[in-house]
């Protein structure tokens, strides 16, 4: 009996096989983005309801106050830099939450798709999806009330990518509490970053904070961005000593994020879970 | 490790707390055969699969796929095997062609459009590639599945009863399949099954499990002799029903 075995890739260098996987991986996603439109609306609809909502009351507010006048931008350019927090943490953890919907998770992992490969795909949809989100909202601010986030120039890259990576961290941290505690857990990934919030200074300094919270505030890296955001905004300084301790704290962060997410697959792996995870 | 193996497993355990649902087995899969795990409901067979698949950690033993110690080298191996059963989906939204994309992606399977035309025609799939796969028949979603099973021409495949839920026709259908796979290629092939007439059929050897132990091992041919029956199923019932019955492995 003739018996052949051909080995798929075996000799492509093991970085292209893994660059193979993660696109494959993207590719999955943006399949599932491009034929459900409500997701897309969805993506960019809560932000840019946000933004109008901020950007009346700019409007209401302006004429009475030498703040606003200063810096009309001031609300709307902090509601969607806000949204890139969000949008990056969902954009992991939904992404995520899709291979658990479709019980898909078990071919994934008996795959030769290894976890941080799974991972980079979850940061790369994440990318995909604050693009599409907060650039659809941004977009709106520009029509609706000729305000453009890209006049912050290129501290805009700067508070971008802090945001982002904060939103990975905790969207990692979310994606293994859910492997470890299963879909009863998925609440946590709309709710995780609202505790942020009164802590970010999305809205306002963090002095207007009792010294307790801005002893807490001192350990979240979207507190430095919007102190920089502000920085642009009245001064016209970008700071970038709040650029590289956010950047430190989110390195620790992502680190945690990453750890969080092999700790819960370990857990899953021991415990028989990838085979029967689903809705 | 003996190269006539494609699978040798070692003391292989898993213990949940005070469960144990696998208790240090040892089994061996020669190259090119096709060996079914039997065993009734509990008695192990998933528990095991899982663990040869990397998806479960074993709490004690070894496990070796084509050479592989899958502890230290699972991601060398898994490009080289497969799995399907029918408990795991593919994603619904997509259609049947993007999904064999997505996973010839993953398997990094060299000129995707080529082995999912070629899949399509063995498998008769022409027609459902532009469908999305949760509008499919559970026969028709079993046959997708076997195409992403065979997308990297796997020397080693797992099956997780393979033809549960199916009509005998579709049934027969993909017992023929995989025949056909098998002889073309040389792979080898474990599958986890209630199908006593689907072991007589495409089964070289018989690993029996109950209560998470190997109580016997064996061809079909041997195992109906040794128990005075004349087919597999007698042969099921009366290995499971003996409560008390030792090792014979």
């Amino acid at each position: 009996m003739k018996r052949t075995l051909i080995r798929a890739g075996a000799v492509t260098p093991a970085w292209r096989m893994s660059l193979r996987r993660i696109h494959a991986l993207v590719l999955r996603h943006t399949y599932l983005l491009s034929k459900s439109w409500p997701r897309l609306v969805s993506m960019t609809y809560y932000p840019t309801v946000t933004m109008v909502l901020w950007a009346f009351v700019t409007q209401y507010l302006a004429p009475t106050n030498d703040f606003l006048r200063d810096a009309p931008g001031f609300f709307i350019g902090a509601v969607l830099l806000w949204d890139v927090l969000f949008r990056g943490q969902l954009g992991v953890s939904l992404t995520f939450f899709e291979e658990l919907y479709a019980r898909n998770l078990g071919n994934l992992f008996v795959s030769p798709l290894r976890p941080w490969e799974l991972i980079a795909g979850q940061l790369t949809m994440s990318v995909i999806r604050t693009l599409i989100g907060v650039g659809g909202a941004t977009l709106f601010a520009w029509l609706l009330f000729e305000y453009s986030l890209f006049k912050l120039g290129f501290p805009l890259l700067a508070f971008f990518v802090n945001l982002l990576i904060t939103g990975w961290a905790i969207g990692l941290m979310v994606s293994g509490m859910v492997l470890r505690w299963g879909l009863g857990a998925e609440e946590l990934a709309w709710a995780a970053i609202f505790l942020l919030a009164p802590v970010s200074g999305v809205y306002y300094p963090i002095g207007v904070l009792p010294d307790w919270l801005q002893t807490m505030a001192a350990g979240v890296p979207a507190s430095y961005v919007f102190e920089g955001m502000r920085a642009v905004l009245i001064h016209g300084r970008f700071e970038f000593e709040l650029f590289w301790t956010a950047l430190a704290i989110n390195a620790v962060y992502l680190l945690l994020g990453c750890l969080a997410y092999f700790a819960a697959l370990r857990y899953a792996r021991e415990h028989g879970m990838l085979l029967q995870m689903g809705e | 490790m003996s190269p006539e193996h494609a699978i040798e497993v070692r003391g292989l355990a898993k213990r949940y707390g005070t469960l144990e649902a696998v208790r240090g087995i040892d089994f061996s899969v020669r190259r090119g055969t096709t060996t079914a795990l039997l065993g009734g409901n509990g008695a192990g067979k998933t528990t095991t699969l899982s663990m040869l698949l990397g998806v479960l950690l074993p709490s004690a033993g070894e496990i070796h796929i084509l050479g592989e110690d899958m502890r230290r080298h699972r991601y060398r191996v898994l490009p080289r095997m497969n799995f399907t059963s029918p408990y795991v989906d593919l994603p619904k939204r997509l259609t049947v062609r993007e999904n064999l994309k997505v996973y010839a992606g993953l398997y990094g399977v060299p000129d995707t459009r080529g082995r999912i035309a070629e899949l399509a025609g063995e498998l008769d799939l022409d027609a459902l590639l532009p469908r999305p796969y949760g509008d499919l028949s559970a026969g028709q979603r079993t046959r997708v599945s076997l195409a992403k099973a065979l997308l990297n021409r796997p020397e080693v495949l797992l099956l997780d009863e393979p033809t549960a839920s199916l009509d005998p026709d579709v049934g027969d259908r993909m017992r023929s399949l995989l025949e056909n796979y098998q002889r073309r290629t040389g792979a080898t092939m474990l599958l986890a099954t209630h199908n006593m007439g689907e072991v007589e059929r495409m089964c070289d050897d018989v690993i029996m499990l109950r209560a998470g132990q190997v109580v016997d091992q064996g061809s079909p041919e041997a195992l109906a002799e040794r128990y005075g029956h004349d087919n597999m199923e007698a042969v099921f019932l009366d290995i499971a029903r003996r409560e008390d019955r030792g090792v014979q492995a």
